[in-house]
């Protein structure tokens, strides 16, 4: 842990991360944008298993495997999701959300 | 007290470049916004003493995911393009609901009493985290490490099959593709 500060700390720092992410995620029409969002809040929930995991249970190793896992899935997660980015703007040749209103190719 | 100064302006960095990610207009440069986001978290993480998952982070995250970003950015837009945001008024409502959120998770948050638990840190050599990996025992984590190789696996052949281009030319919808052809030649 770290000296001097206590776990609210980080876990405000974290939850203030996960809600920005949800703005941005709301607000954004570009689909790599969006995908960027849902990254900082797979990261956010990462810091939360980390924290908790040193400041509660310091001689576990759960919170900190399941923080290996998320990574994992984030970049599975990012590279299919880029593959069907890029199929797309093949079809579209736009990214925006408006634009792309039929799934049928 | 040195830590604490750390912590804190970490903690700045972090939300700075966070709300940078979301609102900056120009998509490279959230992008880039993104990456000092995921290098100070893998800073957080060497603070609290996970040396392996800083650099798991550092090496996936902001080595990895962050460089596939920018890729599919050049490839699908210009440099100088300006990202189109949503319309004020949905921007107000979705900034308020954040907001809202926010706030009942932080009350909750702070109103809880979180007693730190001061027995002595198991051990974290790399050594340990990788026999706990692959051990099939009691806090062994061998089950969701062959989940994860399998997930993998099965993102790396989805991506490619859905990234390819197409080649076959299936009954109806020949006349599709004959135009997405022309589409690149222009």
């Amino acid at each position: 842990m770290i000296q001097n500060v206590p776990l609210s700390y980080v876990l405000i720092v974290s939850t203030l991360m996960f809600f920005i992410g949800i703005y941005g995620f709301l607000t954004r029409r570009n689909l790599i944008t969006m995908l960027m969002s849902v990254e900082l809040i797979l990261n956010s929930v990462n810091i939360n298993f980390v924290a908790f995991n040193r400041y509660l249970y310091p001689q576990a190793f759960q919170g900190h495997f399941f923080a290996m896992i998320v990574i994992a899935i984030a970049a599975a997660e990012a590279a299919v999701a880029i593959a069907i980015i890029i199929n797309i703007y093949r079809n579209f040749r736009s990214i925006d959300v408006e634009n792309v209103d039929q799934m049928k190719f | 007290m040195f830590e604490q100064i750390t912590f804190f302006v970490i903690a700045a960095i972090i939300l700075v470049f966070s709300v940078l990610t979301v609102t900056s207009r120009k998509i490279l440069r959230s992008a880039v916004y993104l990456l000092f986001v995921l290098i100070a978290t893998a800073v957080l993480y060497f603070m609290l003493n996970y040396n392996f998952l800083a650099a798991v982070q550092l090496t996936v995250y902001a080595g990895g995911i962050v460089v596939l970003i920018i890729f599919s950015i050049l490839l699908t837009s210009h440099i100088s393009e300006r990202a189109v945001m949503a319309p004020l008024k949905q921007s107000l409502l979705s900034a308020l609901a954040t907001l809202a959120g926010a706030t009942l998770v932080l009350m909750v948050i702070l109103g809880f009493n979180f007693v730190p638990n001061t027995t002595p840190v198991a051990d974290q050599t790399i050594r340990e985290i990788g026999l706990a990996l692959v051990s099939y025992q009691r806090d062994g984590f061998a089950l969701p490490f062959e989940v994860i190789s399998i997930l993998l696996l099965a993102a790396m052949i989805g991506a490619i099959v859905v990234a390819k281009k197409e080649k076959l030319i299936l009954p109806g919808k020949k006349e599709m593709i004959e135009n997405t052809e022309n589409n690149s030649e222009q």
